[in-house]
């Protein structure tokens, strides 16, 4: 209980994960908590990475992590533009409200 | 060992527990709070096993940027104040919430298999391409690293970032109809020929200038 391993980590972030999955499911509100769902994702796996990078003594995972942050920052960027765009053009960013292309 | 055990509750309790506001609170502003909450949490985990450098960097990148991003954006649409409707039946009839828990207590459940498989079978890793040393500090191996095997990989991100860059501008640019503004390529690209005229005056007639 009180020896951290590679496991806790592990948990830790196969539970973030889960939480992101929920939120991106479970969301009615408006697409900006999906984004946020998203960066948890992203934020699993970068707890993933590091965690075994620091348990196998692997300097690999912490550089893939940094360039894991680099993509997930270009991410939230465009999705907000495009967010504020379509608020622009629709006037709402409701989840049961965009159904343009009737999918 | 203890302490560390002790820390590592209380930053992934704090962690869990904020992921789980993000996504329940009825207040998008809120939300944003919880994440930026997370993100902090994280990133004292990260530093406290020995990954420095990320964990300052995220706090920069996330807190800093992303964050402040999605605070901006949520302020802007004015969509702070809307209710959070799950729990609705005719909002949710679509049956969005019994799939959302199967399929991510699947996931749960095969992250878990992995955290097992780690368990049992420590003798499967085998990294032997960039050992951590103990000598040199986290961030000056990552430097070692990052700036000469991964070179080609760090300049195709730092492209990626000025995409996005140009991409966001060009989305969000918008010119507007009816606004005078100064056009500095108008302004420089003058000439005296189409400024001016120069006229030949005669005495007792005057000029007529009609334009």
């Amino acid at each position: 209980m009180t020896e951290i391993g590679l496991g806790h980590y592990l948990t830790l972030g196969a539970v973030i994960f889960s939480i992101g999955v929920i939120g991106i499911f479970l969301n009615r509100k408006n697409i900006i908590v999906i984004l946020m769902s998203i960066e948890l994702i992203l934020l699993a796996v970068n707890i993933n990475l590091v965690s075994f990078s620091i348990y196998l003594g692997d300097l690999t995972g912490q550089v893939f992590t940094l360039f894991i942050l680099t993509v997930a920052a270009a991410e939230a960027a465009i999705g907000l533009a495009i967010i504020v765009v379509y608020y622009r053009n629709a006037g709402t960013i409701r989840v049961e409200e965009i159904d343009k292309l009737k999918g | 060992m203890v302490a560390h055990a002790i820390f590592f509750y209380v930053f992934s309790i704090i962690a869990v527990i904020s992921a789980i506001m993000v996504t329940v609170s009825k207040n998008t502003v809120h939300s944003v709070f919880f994440l930026i909450l997370d993100f902090i949490s994280i990133s004292c985990l990260f530093i406290m096993i020995g990954a420095e450098f990320l964990g300052m960097i995220m706090l920069i990148v996330y807190v800093g940027a992303v964050a402040v991003l999605f605070l901006f954006v949520v302020m802007m649409l004015n969509v702070a104040q809307q209710k959070n409707q799950w729990f609705n039946s005719e909002v949710t009839s679509s049956g969005h919430i019994p799939v959302g828990l199967i399929i991510s207590t699947i996931i749960f459940f095969e992250l878990i298999i992995v955290v097992g498989g780690w368990k049992y079978k420590p003798e499967l890793s085998n990294p032997n391409t960039n050992q951590i040393s103990n000598e040199i500090s986290n961030t000056h191996s990552l430097g070692q690293v990052l700036y000469t095997d991964y070179i080609h990989i760090f300049q195709i991100s730092g492209m990626i970032l000025l995409i996005a860059m140009i991409g966001a501008i060009v989305l969000t640019f918008r010119r507007r109809e009816g606004v005078k503004t100064q056009s500095y390529l108008k302004q420089i690209s003058r000439e005296r020929s189409e400024g001016i005229e120069v006229l030949e005056v005669q005495s007792n007639k005057g000029v007529k200038i009609d334009d």
